[in-house]
């Protein structure tokens, strides 16, 4: 089996049927990029992954664990959804660092809570994270002190902490200026290793372009389109994915 | 009596209106800041008729004087059921001005409560969600601290206006400090007819509310490190 596999996600919002049965799997270190318009569901389709929406029907596995079955009724327990959380990540559009902590303190705060590790070793990685985001200098700066480019690099490096299975990143440029977009960007880029598995909602297509081993474009809550970047960007077959493409080119 | 004899007898007797004033304000804080606490999640419980009863009870007293409050907590039980749970003694009315005070205190800070609780962006506790972290953590390592910094302006205006309004108990002649104050217009040790002694209580609750707005102030230093 796959490292990640999504079957026939589906979730409503009262009458709003948002997904439609979603059906995808990614392989270990593979990357993922989500497109389409607004409203398409991509984000929900995210959310549902983190389980900060509980699909009404289909199946979330990760390393052969199945962690989600829409079909069993009984309401899943707060802390088995706490559990599932910890296999993936998720980097918000709007960051959402913790406010009252320094940068390292928002880093290490949740593996300390949750234990995983002494303080030396929390403390250490936590350093190391920040480093590899460059923003060694920053440790004791407190987010309203930094810009949201270095902002968001800091909420990549507080996702890491945990070592998630799925790394998720939800339009993580879209809140930036323009010419902060390309440092972020980057440092994403330079999590593709074979190590990180990603999945990553973008309306940057260049970036998705470079980036993904594989492009899912979502319409109306369906996937309209699936393939490598060269399928989708070179020879996309569906009239919608079409005039999405020519649209955001445009921009 | 001279201005100089009577100094020392006006300073007590205003010292010791002024404890029954401090008593006053400081058991309505401890008794209006947790409870304002509880009223505010009664407020935003999503089971409506609770919500409902809570919001009109918020209504009322906040609709209504505080004087006109006290009153009707103090005479209603006596006068309309005959039954005065107070008992007649300075006690009685200190224990239902303390009664009336928390209530009206607890509904203004439930709406500071609310009003905190709800800037905090909902992006923070979902921050802390697919951190894998739990409940009690989100609200104690997370939220806790940043609601604080938003109430913490509201509030101390609400704790400055506390100062003065425990003058309000003057009504069912609770023998706060304005009481004391007004004893030696009427006539009291050998001392009538002067009204120094009232005006003189100002000067308490200037130095009482200058110190407070200083501690508060500096709370409210001590969480400008960060910006919500």
């Amino acid at each position: 089996m796959s490292w990640l596999e999504v079957k026939n996600i589906q979730k409503s919002f009262g009458k709003t049927e948002v997904l439609k049965g979603i059906d995808f799997s990614l392989e270990k270190g593979e990357v993922l990029a989500l497109i389409g318009s607004s409203g398409s569901g991509k984000t929900t389709l995210l959310r549902c992954l983190n389980f900060l929406e509980t699909p009404d029907k289909g199946t979330i596995s990760v390393k052969d664990e199945l962690l989600f079955d829409g079909s069993v009724k009984t309401k899943i327990n707060d802390e088995q959804i706490r559990q599932n959380r910890l296999h993936f990540g998720l980097v918000f559009q709007n960051f959402n660092l913790f406010p009252q902590y320094t940068v390292l303190k928002n880093i290490t705060l949740a593996p300390t809570l949750l234990k995983k590790g002494t303080d030396e070793e929390i403390n250490n990685k936590a350093l190391e994270l920040i480093k590899s985001v460059g923003l060694a200098e920053k440790a004791d700066s407190y987010p309203c002190e930094l810009s949201g480019g270095q902002q968001q690099r800091v909420a990549i490096a507080r996702a890491l902490a945990l070592s998630p299975d799925v790394l998720c990143f939800d339009e993580p440029t879209s809140a930036l200026d323009p010419e902060l977009t390309g440092e972020v960007l980057r440092v994403i880029k330079e999590l593709k290793n074979g190590e990180n598995t990603m999945v990553i909602v973008t309306h940057e297509m260049n970036f998705a372009k470079n980036v993904s081993d594989k492009v899912i474009f979502m319409a109306d809550g369906v996937i309209e389109e699936m393939g490598t970047p060269t399928d989708l960007f070179e020879n996309p077959k569906s009239q919608r994915l079409k005039e999405f493409l020519s649209s955001s080119l445009k921009d | 009596m001279s201005f100089i004899e009577q100094f020392p007898i006006v300073f007590d007797a205003l010292n010791v209106g002024f404890i029954q004033t401090l008593k006053l304000f400081l058991i309505t804080l401890v008794g209006a800041l947790p409870l304002g606490l509880v009223i505010s999640f009664g407020s935003m419980s999503k089971f409506k008729p609770l919500s409902a009863v809570v919001k009109t009870l918020v209504w009322v007293i906040r609709g209504t004087p505080l004087m006109l409050q006290l009153l009707v907590i103090y005479y209603l039980p006596g006068l309309v059921f005959h039954n005065n749970i107070w008992g007649s003694g300075e006690e009685g009315r200190f224990i239902a001005s303390v009664t009336a005070f928390i209530i009206n205190y607890a509904c203004y800070f439930s709406e500071i409560y609310r009003g905190g609780i709800q800037a905090v962006p909902r992006g923070q506790q979902e921050a802390g969600q697919v951190l894998g972290l739990t409940k009690s953590q989100i609200f104690f390592k997370i939220t806790l601290l940043q609601m604080v910094k938003n109430v913490l302006p509201p509030m101390s205006n609400e704790i400055i206006t506390l100062v003065k309004d425990t003058s309000l108990a003057r009504i069912i002649a609770l023998q706060e400090i304005i009481w004391a104050g007004q004893a030696f217009m009427k006539g009291s040790q050998g001392i009538a007819g002067e009204i120094w002694p009232l005006f003189f209580t100002g000067l308490y609750y200037l130095v009482f509310s200058g110190v407070l707005t200083i501690v508060l102030g500096k709370l409210e230093k001590k969480l400008s490190y960060f910006r919500t």
